[in-house]
């Protein structure tokens, strides 16, 4: 306290703004190297991406591929499966999409807004299997998945999520907690049903978190490896995730292709995350997890 | 997980009501609500509680997805650690990535939330820059970086202007681990929005009240930022934990376990013993203690987060 009040009879503001002139300057010099070295990874791989394969390894490096090399790109796209992995990748992701987004809202709307015997209990269910690493699963379902004949098919990887995610029931229930019980009771005085209240109502207002939830849905399935990895077999049937890798492991590594694919594959994901950041953000500061 | 009060009132008022046209109604109207949570509970059965039993029960057999099915006991679970010195080995290697990439990407993680909670320009530019490599955390960044790690790449190549000779990343035992450290460290998004939403919510009040008693920036993060920060520091910690035991795709995709043993995960074990050995019992196995590591471990944090995490509210001590 006392020397609290020595610095106040010296004239504290022309201090307080010499320093924050200092500490703004410092903030800005670090989050802008920073930038730099957390987005080069990302420069680097565009620029590998048109560098013609001759200038791969030379050294000093070249910066900018000038005139960028277009022809790695439609090289990539004949010499794989390419076209096969995108369309795999698109199915799986928007059919996935859909479903957990559409049952894990109305699972979420019996979670949150309805009462029956057990609701509880079975949403501890629901924790649990947050809790459980997925991977204990990869064995038997590999196995289920064979005595249904569906493996080196699609099927594994869309069909668990026509049944919802415990994440994202997790996430929707929490914000469907949130809204007045009032709005349920008047429209049912008004004689709707359940089914009518959920949409009419509860989906226009739960628009923000059911957003979250698709963006959250659409990046994981688009990322999602060990699964195809496992449940699908032949390069044909494969999603981009695993199709990538196939230019690794095929040739001795083409960088130029490999880049290329990687492009490609990252772009439905930058473009989705620049649309929903709010939401995405949000949902992160929510729950603190990633899904 | 308390009852919900409504849901007991409500239960207690339908009990009341004797007119059996009122009581079938409302037995419709709870069984309409059981509807909605359906879909969801038949998906748990079929796809996750079944197999988590059928998990356990493989795990104390040998087989290879044919016709014979032998009952063997612990026989798997002894043999992951006397017999095969690749699980031991998986695990210390967890230890050694956890020991690194949990601190590592906290720190990092903090000191980016702090600059971007300074009142700057564009701070949602930088907030999504930093975030970008998080969500391509998968294939495509684990094929990026084995390109930047390259004896040759751009990484040695930088070293070398500074006059280090770079070593040969990921076909050296010594350097593989650190590779996939140093690439872990930019997957920090997560834990830098929480942290940002944990500083967002630190009162005012008590910076001012710091500031009477005289302190300087560095006082006022070491008594009131970090206290207040601590459950968001105990949180990312577990999820940082969780995360380690569970590395695949950079070790399967960048290194395949190697050079050696050197990069060895639980995971990529599990992947071999059941998708390249064809040993399913094993491989099972091998999920279980993964799945045990993961609870001990995360039961073991929330015990010590009696000795260092701050509850600004001590009564209620069940926050995050």
């Amino acid at each position: 306290m006392t020397s609290a009040a020595g610095s106040f009879s010296k004239d504290p503001s022309t201090r307080a703004r010499g320093s924050t002139f200092l500490q703004k300057f410092g903030t800005y010099v670090l989050l802008i190297s920073g930038s730099i070295i957390f987005t080069f990874p990302f420069l680097w791989m565009m620029r590998t991406s048109l560098l013609p394969p001759e200038l791969m390894h030379v050294s000093p490096p070249v910066w900018i591929p000038w005139p960028p090399r277009w022809a790695n790109y439609s090289e990539m796209w004949t010499e794989g499966y390419f076209g096969f992995w995108i369309w795999n990748s698109t199915v799986v992701t928007v059919l996935s999409v859909l479903g957990e987004t559409i049952t894990s809202t109305v699972v979420a709307y019996g979670f949150s807004r309805t009462h029956f015997p057990g609701r509880n209990q079975l949403f501890i269910a629901v924790l649990a299997t947050l809790m459980i690493p997925f991977h204990v699963l990869l064995v038997p379902q590999f196995v289920m998945f064979n005595a249904l004949g569906w493996i080196n098919t699609l099927y594994p990887l869309w069909v668990p999520a026509l049944f919802g995610g415990p994440f994202y029931i997790f996430i929707l229930r929490q914000f469907m907690l949130g809204l007045p019980k009032e709005l349920d009771e008047a429209a049912e005085i008004d004689g709707a049903t359940r089914w009518i209240i959920l949409w009419r109502i509860i989906v226009p207002l739960a628009k923000p978190a059911i957003a979250t939830v698709a963006a959250f849905a659409f990046i994981n399935n688009w990322n999602d490896f060990i699964r195809p990895l496992i449940f699908v077999l032949t390069p044909e049937n494969q999603t981009l995730a695993v199709g990538i890798r196939w230019f690794t492991t095929r040739y001795d590594t083409y960088f130029h292709w490999l880049m290329a694919a990687a492009v490609i594959s990252i772009m439905p994901i930058i473009i989705i995350f620049f649309f929903t950041q709010k939401q995405f953000m949000r949902g992160i500061a929510l729950t603190g997890l990633k899904g | 997980m308390s009852v919900h009060p409504e849901n007991q009132m409500g239960i207690a008022k339908a009990s009341l009501v004797r007119s059996p046209t009122r009581h079938r109604r409302w037995r419709w109207k709870e069984f309409s609500g059981f509807l909605f949570v359906l879909p969801w509970l038949i998906g748990f059965l079929a796809f996750q509680f079944i197999p988590f039993i059928a998990s356990l029960a493989i795990s104390f057999t040998d087989w290879n997805l044919g016709q014979t099915i032998t009952f063997v006991g612990f026989k798997n679970y002894v043999d992951l650690f006397q017999l095969e010195p690749l699980l031991v080995k998986s695990v210390f290697n967890t230890f050694y990535y956890a020991a690194f990439h949990v601190p590592g990407q906290m720190i990092i993680a903090f000191i980016v939330a702090i600059l971007l909670n300074q009142k700057v320009m564009g701070q949602p530019i930088f907030r999504t820059l930093f975030y970008l490599p998080s969500i391509t955390a998968s294939v495509a960044s684990a094929v990026i970086w084995l390109w930047l790690f390259q004896p040759a790449g751009i990484i040695n190549q930088g070293l070398g202007v500074l006059g280090i000779d770079g070593p040969n990343w990921l076909n050296s035992v010594t350097w593989a681990m650190p590779a996939l450290i140093i690439m872990s460290f930019f997957g920090i998004g997560t834990e830098m929005v929480i942290y940002l939403a944990g500083l967002q919510g630190i009162p005012q009040h008590l910076y001012d009240a710091a500031m009477i008693d005289g302190a300087g920036w560095w006082a006022k993060l070491r008594h009131v930022t970090l206290p207040m920060m601590t459950p968001y520091f105990f949180m990312t910690a577990i999820l940082g934990v969780i995360s380690s035991f569970q590395v695949f795709t950079p070790a399967l995709v960048m290194t395949n376990g190697g050079p050696g043993d050197a990069t060895t995960f639980l995971i990529l074990v599990l992947y071999w013993a059941g998708w390249q050995w064809f040993r399913m019992g094993y491989a099972s196995a091998i999920a279980w203690i993964l799945m045990i590591f993961i609870l001990l471990f995360t039961a073991l944090q929330f015990w010590l987060q009696r000795f260092w995490v701050f509850y600004e509210f001590e009564e209620t001590s069940g926050r995050p």
